[in-house]
């Protein structure tokens, strides 16, 4: 509680701020079709009508909040979550792009790191690109992604998606797992060199434990990275599923509260994501007995 | 030496920690007269260092009295009583040793060329002339700390409060360094309290030797010295000094009897 | 097929020139350090040249190199006059905005213990999430012009900007702040003779991951509605026009830019955190 209370204030005095220009964004609007129908607002009046239109400039907290409740929630409870309509639905197609992403990303980023680690040639040739393939605006890149992968006969849009959310991911883990696997120290490689040890066993035996904590502090940037490598894949290509089409759709059809909602759904899972990250890391921890 | 410059009247200061109350000083009652070279020791947890904090107003006491200069240890913070030189040298890796001992005559407002003179002057004081264009980092560990002796005798203190300045170098430099200390200590007459762990080094540097025992922390010895002003290294080698370090060690182990 | 041996057969000779180098006595030399990774690079140019010519991929799917150096040099004009209105227009002010509001807002709320508990937290989540989503929002509020890329991405790069600073604003040492209180110095005095210097590591991480998010921001805010000018425009209609190596060619630009906007503000960070360990030379 403690630690809750100064968030839960910020938040409360943000959604205050929220509530406030949504009412200034809203209100010529309201004031524009009371004139057409020839009422005069009182100021309470004016208020509400700023509150619960179908179009808002801003939509209120609320009404977020009521639409997300109606395509998850509400639409889970009547048995069709999985209905095309459903935030569930959009949100699972972008999860499994995302995790699908992650999981090439990681591999990638591991993989790296250990070449990186273990080859001279390989670090001096390939860490400047991991480098300057980070500050390479991807989103340049995604619609060729997209037409490449179609051309080589890749049908559905899943596979480009987790191209581009891998590529947002792999760095994170590549830069985490070379510090951790270089963490060991001088003293401790060579205690194993005295044993006469293996590559084999330095790496199994304390390299790759003594990486964990970085591996796992890197793998919750790396999914918040998936997931946004996902949604941005899912903005410029035209896609129609998915949280990122659900913007793109709101967008084309001018229905403001779709696309809150769904930058809404992506907070959310962003949130999940990274506590069930978070959790798998300190359980790891704890049985390696490594928690802080 | 007889004017009082530091007095402590019974003081306390009690810690709340979640394992209950730490008593780090209990009924701790010394005087300082101007111009003594004091040492505070004793083994870790014995309240030496939070007895200089209390003095620098970086510690407030719980309870008792504590002048400085005749005022509250606060009121001779803002007036900027005293140099205070920490355990690491600390200085800042962004500004040269120059800057860095400029710092303090920034913030309390010296002009430029009082900056500039005064500079060369302590650089002078601590044999470090030639070497404030360099960063911190170039510079070795003994001359960082002479580095940050400088900065704390800059601004020209009466007052110069040191917490194991030397504690992290290896022995020869520190007897170097004390030997430096005591030759600055003669030449500018200030009020010096200086924490230790070391017996010899605080035998050899002090006209009084203040002995600390924890739990709680408290004095249960003040020596005062009978070595001549004038030390050289050798006299640590005289009976008279070894007499004062058993004494010292003597009270020392009076206060630790109980504990282990 | 020659095309396609002799492409792997330059990779292969490529690889085996970084093998020796990085074997060689000047491995440490500034001038391997630099040449092995140009290699690298020039390797796997060598072999999409050579797969694309020998293999004869469609330039609709993926041009050869060569195709899109040229496309390069003959539509300067129309790459310059994205470049300004994505770059300089959109990225470059909504940066400067973005992290000099954030910067201003984060040492307003330092004051503030309770503040900044608070705004710590949900901004280490914001500046994780896929905020570039709100560009069609943005762009429905500030209209089509650069003024809505600006926008996004003064809120993307918000965040981590604000994060970072308050992070950096926390990193000094215990007995740094003593020391400046055994000086009697102000609040502002600490701020800016201790504080300030101490959070530049910080505050500049914050600044060159802001870099690569600005040109995001910019580029997929255009595919929300632009002028008829703008990379992001040039790339999703190039896409429909197949005029594919145009695309490659913007592609290259937001490369180059992007490395380049990041190698700035690390050159400048080089220069102003030169005393920090990872910075110093040797």
């Amino acid at each position: 509680m403690h630690r809750a209370l100064p968030v839960l204030a910020v938040l409360a005095v943000l959604t205050a701020i929220w509530y406030l220009g949504a009412w200034r964004m809203n209100t010529p609007w309201a004031l524009a079709q009371a004139e057409r129908a020839g009422v005069e607002l009182s100021a309470g009046e004016l208020f509400t009508e700023t509150m619960r239109q179908e179009r808002p400039r801003l939509p209120a907290p609320h009404q977020v909040a009521a639409e997300l409740w109606k395509t998850t929630g509400e639409m889970a409870l009547r048995g069709r979550a999985f209905s095309k309509r459903s935030l569930i639905y959009h949100g699972a197609i972008t999860l499994g792009a995302t995790l699908t992403g992650f999981a090439l990303g990681v591999a990638l980023g591991i993989l790296g790191a250990v070449a990186i680690t273990y080859s001279r040639v390989a670090e001096m040739s390939l860490m400047p690109w991991a480098i300057v393939s980070q500050t390479i605006p991807i989103v340049a890149l995604a619609p060729m992604i997209i037409v490449l992968s179609n051309a080589v006969g890749i049908e559905g849009r899943t596979v480009p998606k987790a191209i581009i959310s891998a590529y947002l991911c792999y760095f994170p883990v590549l830069v985490g797992m070379v510090k951790g696997l270089n963490s060991p120290s001088a003293s401790q490689l060579d205690l194993l060199k005295t044993y006469n040890a293996s590559g084999r066993d330095s790496f199994f035996k304390l390299r790759l434990p003594a990486s964990m904590p970085y591996l796992f502090t890197s793998l919750k940037v790396a999914i918040a990275a998936a997931l946004v490598g996902t949604i941005v894949g899912e903005l410029p290509t035209g896609a129609i599923s998915g949280l990122g089409a659900r913007i793109l759709i709101g967008d084309q059809f001018g229905t403001p509260l779709a696309i809150w909602a769904a930058l809404f759904a992506a907070a959310i899972l962003a949130g999940v994501l990274v506590t069930v990250i978070g959790g798998v890391q300190a359980l790891v921890l704890k049985r390696m007995g490594m928690a802080r | 030496m007889n004017d009082t410059v530091i007095r402590a009247d019974n003081l306390d200061l009690t810690f709340q920690t979640k394992d209950g109350p730490v008593h780090a000083l209990k009924g701790v009652s010394l005087d300082i007269g101007k111009g003594e070279f004091v040492s505070f020791i004793g083994p870790s947890g014995c309240g030496k260092t939070t007895f200089l904090r209390c003095i620098a107003a970086l510690e407030t006491p719980t309870g008792g009295n504590l002048s400085v200069n005749e005022m509250t240890p606060e009121e001779a913070r803002k007036s900027r009583a005293y140099g205070y030189v920490f355990q690491a040298a600390g200085l800042y890796p962004w500004r040269t040793i120059a800057g860095n001992i400029k710092l303090p005559l920034e913030i309390m407002g010296f002009d430029k060329a009082e900056q500039e003179e005064r500079v060369k002057n302590v650089l002078q004081l601590v044999d470090l002339e030639g070497f404030g264009g360099k960063y911190p980092w170039q510079l070795s560990g003994g001359m960082q700390q002479r580095a940050s002796i400088a900065r704390a005798l800059a601004f020209d203190a009466e007052i110069l409060l040191m917490d194991e300045p030397f504690g992290a170098l290896d022995e020869i430099v520190r007897d170097h360094l004390n030997e430096q200390l005591l030759a600055l200590w003669a030449r500018t007459g200030k009020t010096i309290g200086f924490v230790t762990h070391s017996i010899p080094e605080a035998v050899y540097l002090s006209t009084k030797i203040v002995v600390m025992s924890p739990r709680p922390g408290r004095i249960s010895d003040v020596i005062d010295s009978p070595l001549p002003a004038e030390r050289p290294l050798e006299i640590r080698d005289s009976a008279e000094f070894i007499e004062v370090a058993h004494r010292v060690r003597e009270g020392l182990r009076a206060g630790h009897s109980y504990d282990d | 097929m020659t095309a396609v041996v002799a492409a792997v057969a330059f990779w292969l000779a490529a690889w085996g020139l970084n093998v020796a180098l990085a074997r060689s006595r000047w491995r440490k030399a500034r001038a391997v350090r630099i040449a092995v990774p140009v290699i690298f690079g020039l390797a796997v140019l060598a072999l999409w040249q050579g797969l694309v010519r020998g293999l004869e991929v469609s330039p609709v799917i993926l041009p050869a190199p060569t195709d899109i150096a040229r496309t390069f040099v003959t539509s300067t004009d129309v790459l310059w006059q994205d470049f300004v209105q994505t770059v300089l227009k959109g990225a470059l002010s909504g940066y400067l905005i973005g992290c000099g509001v954030a910067f201003v807002t984060a040492i307003a709320i330092d004051r503030s213990a309770f503040l900044t508990a608070g705004l710590l937290p949900i901004g280490n989540f914001v500046a994780a999430l896929p905020i570039v989503g709100i560009a069609p929002i943005l762009v429905s509020w500030f209209g089509f012009d650069w003024q809505s890329k600006a926008a996004v991405v003064v809120v993307m790069v918000f965040f981590p900007v604000l994060v970072n600073v308050v992070q950096g604003l926390k990193e000094t040492e215990a007995m740094q702040r003593d020391l400046m209180r055994t000086y009697a110095a102000s609040y502002w005095q600490t701020m800016v003779k201790l504080r300030l210097p101490a959070a530049m590591p910080f505050v500049f991480n914050g600044l060159k991951i802001a870099t690569t998010l600005a040109l995001i921001g910019a580029i997929v805010a255009e595919y929300f509605g632009s002028p008829i000018r703008g990379m992001g425009f040039r790339i999703s209609t190039g896409v429909g026009r197949l005029a594919i190596d145009l695309v490659w060619a913007e592609i290259a630009v937001a490369a180059l830019v992007g490395t380049a906007f990041y190698g700035i503000v690390a050159m400048i960070e080089k220069l102003v955190t030169f005393w920090h360990p990872s910075q110093r030379v040797g």
